[in-house]
């Protein structure tokens, strides 16, 4: 019988589609509203983290050295009011077997694939994602596909996604290229159920867990190094499973009180579903473009039930600007030897000004960086920027205009925290997931969840709740 | 002689959807243009640029397109100019922690 492969069909069949090719059924975390049990979710991948840490072991992934950032330090602390500047550590996640922390995300995916006897794996991914599956499914010996939102509609693709492509196809992966557009989804659930193989998807509770060991190293080599935890730890935030992994890491080593901050470049007026638009932004990911959506509705990902759950773990969210991401990048080029690729380094932007007000015995760590090379480095980037007709210039980051110029700070005091609004994403959250739940009441233990998701209380998820005419 | 023979390393092309097709909260502009594809393979049969081709991927998968590259080359570099600016960072904060500009 022919399979009805159109668009509505397709759909219709998502989540048939889903289950064959994730292998677990997500309707038994549910309660039927707005709240799932989360926590049995990613205990149900049915090992603890010293297990991971062996999976990761046996394909090389994980054990990056922690670095002490020392000149950077001394710049901060030249700009600094007296006493203040932290020390600055940054978690050399370039030295990963593909180039960045994806490959502890892709690693326990293709384990599981492997283990389910599955023959190849498929995700969805225009970032080092795709090169972390390509990579494991290599030392596997599984197939792979990955699916990238790549070109706009003059087939003319941001530099870091075609080296992203070019990094895959070298590693043994198929690369499907698509133009913008949110109905990639289409063509990805169309490949799963033509080849059969497994989601490796960055959002699954085998993603997570595999995030968890980062955070876990962070605290162990902190107090190896320093002798206690660290004060602050700054992730790149773009889906969440980063921030999230790596805080849940953070958690599991006894590292309670260290806070977890989220940073994301900002690319406010820049539609990501924009033809136009597409390549007129020089960050391909770690930008307010997913950060937001992601932050305030985790589950319109590729699984029922994300396992990314960003709101939960993080204590701030910090704002950078393209021109300041670059500046800081050329930053660590030139002052700690270090060349690394831009988006790990959105994290290092906004610790680089919060050290600024932060005591001189204080600890920040960034936690990933990710490499470089051609197609995806500043020169690149930024030349790129410049054909598209966006103004590369120096002066106050403050007046950027995302696609229409490039500001590199004047000076680096320029470089500030700007926090986004929390409480506008946490009311963003519930409100979402009362309409995906399709709900108009909530019993207890919804308050008690979304109390959870949003890292509040009874009390506030009740007075958005009446904001929004919910009844209890 | 075709221009493509059997087994060469070929990229294709498809509309995956018109533009009447696509679906979901898109924008003016990406609502106007198609949902293309491209993929690479080896060829299975001769064939001429443009012509409507069959491949087989690396995973095993035959799809059909229009072939609009052989032998494709990776076309990205270190930009098509340098970017004199970034020279300007370094020479600046090296600058600040020798002990000249501190504010």
């Amino acid at each position: 019988m022919k399979v009805d492969v159109s668009f509505d069909a397709v759909m219709n069949r998502k989540n048939e589609i889903m289950k064959k090719a994730l292998g677990m059924d997500y309707s038994i975390y549910e309660s039927g509203g707005i709240a799932f049990d989360y926590e049995k979710m990613m205990r149900d991948i049915g090992f603890g983290i010293s297990y991971i840490m062996k999976i990761q072991r046996e394909t090389g992934v994980g054990n990056t050295p922690l670095l002490e950032l020392k000149n950077l330090t001394e710049l901060v602390r030249k700009i600094s009011p007296k006493g203040k500047g932290a020390r600055i550590f940054v978690k050399d996640e370039a030295c990963n077997p593909s180039g960045s922390f994806k490959d502890r995300r892709a690693s326990v995916s293709v384990y599981i694939a492997k283990k389910l006897g599955y023959k190849g794996v498929v995700a969805a991914t225009s970032g080092n994602y795709g090169a972390a599956v390509a990579s494991q499914a290599a030392m596997r010996n599984l197939d792979c596909i990955i699916v990238q939102e790549c070109y706009d509609s003059r087939k003319i693709g941001q530099p870091e996604i075609l080296e992203k492509q070019r990094k895959c196809e070298c590693l043994g992966a198929e690369v499907v290229q698509l133009t913008v557009g949110p109905e990639l989804f289409y063509t990805f659930l169309r490949i799963l159920e033509e080849t059969g193989y497994f989601n490796a998807s960055l959002y699954s509770t085998f993603g997570i867990a595999g995030v968890e060991t980062l955070g876990y190293e962070i605290a162990i080599q902190c107090r190896e190094m320093i002798g206690h935890d660290p004060d602050v730890v700054v992730a790149t935030h773009a889906g969440g499973g980063n921030l999230t992994g790596t805080a849940r890491g953070l958690i599991k080593a006894g590292a309670v009180n260290t806070k977890v901050i989220g940073v994301s470049v900002d690319l406010t007026g820049l539609h990501m579903a924009s033809d136009k638009a597409f390549n007129r932004k020089s960050f391909t990911t770690g930008h307010t473009g997913f950060g937001v959506p992601y932050t305030t509705d985790p589950d319109h990902s590729d699984v029922p039930r994300s396992a990314a759950r960003a709101l939960r773990y993080m204590e701030d969210y910090l704002l950078v600007k393209q021109g300041e991401v670059f500046y800081i990048t050329e930053a660590l080029s030139q002052l700690e030897g270090l060349e690394r690729g831009p988006a790990g380094n959105t994290s290092l932007t906004a610790a680089f000004a919060l050290a600024q007000q932060m005591d001189e015995d204080k600890i920040i760590v960034i936690q990933e960086t990710e490499y470089t090379g051609a197609g995806k480095h500043p020169l690149a980037q930024l030349s790129f920027a410049k054909k598209n007709g966006v103004e590369v210039k120096f002066g106050n980051p403050d007046e950027e205009i995302p696609g229409t110029n490039i500001i590199l700070p004047e000076h680096p005091s320029l470089i500030k925290v700007r926090h986004a609004d929390m409480d506008k994403m946490r009311k963003s959250y519930i409100k979402n997931a009362i309409n995906r739940a399709k709900v108009d009441c909530v019993n207890d233990k919804d308050i008690e969840f979304l109390a959870l998701e949003t890292r509040t209380n009874r009390k506030f998820v009740e007075s958005v709740l009446d904001e929004l005419g919910i009844k209890k | 002689m075709s221009d493509a023979k059997k087994g060469d390393w070929v990229q294709i092309h498809q509309i995956v959807l018109k533009p009447e097709e696509r679906t979901g909260k898109l924008p003016e502009d990406t609502k106007k243009v198609p949902l293309e594809l491209w993929v690479k393979g080896f060829l299975n049969h001769d064939a001429n640029l443009y012509d409507e081709v069959e491949i087989t991927t690396l995973t095993g998968r035959i799809v059909k397109g229009e072939l609009v590259l052989i032998n494709p080359r990776y076309e990205y570099g270190f930009g098509d100019e340098y970017v004199p600016e970034l020279l300007k960072i370094g020479k600046q904060l090296r600058g600040i922690l020798k002990g000249g500009d501190n504010k």
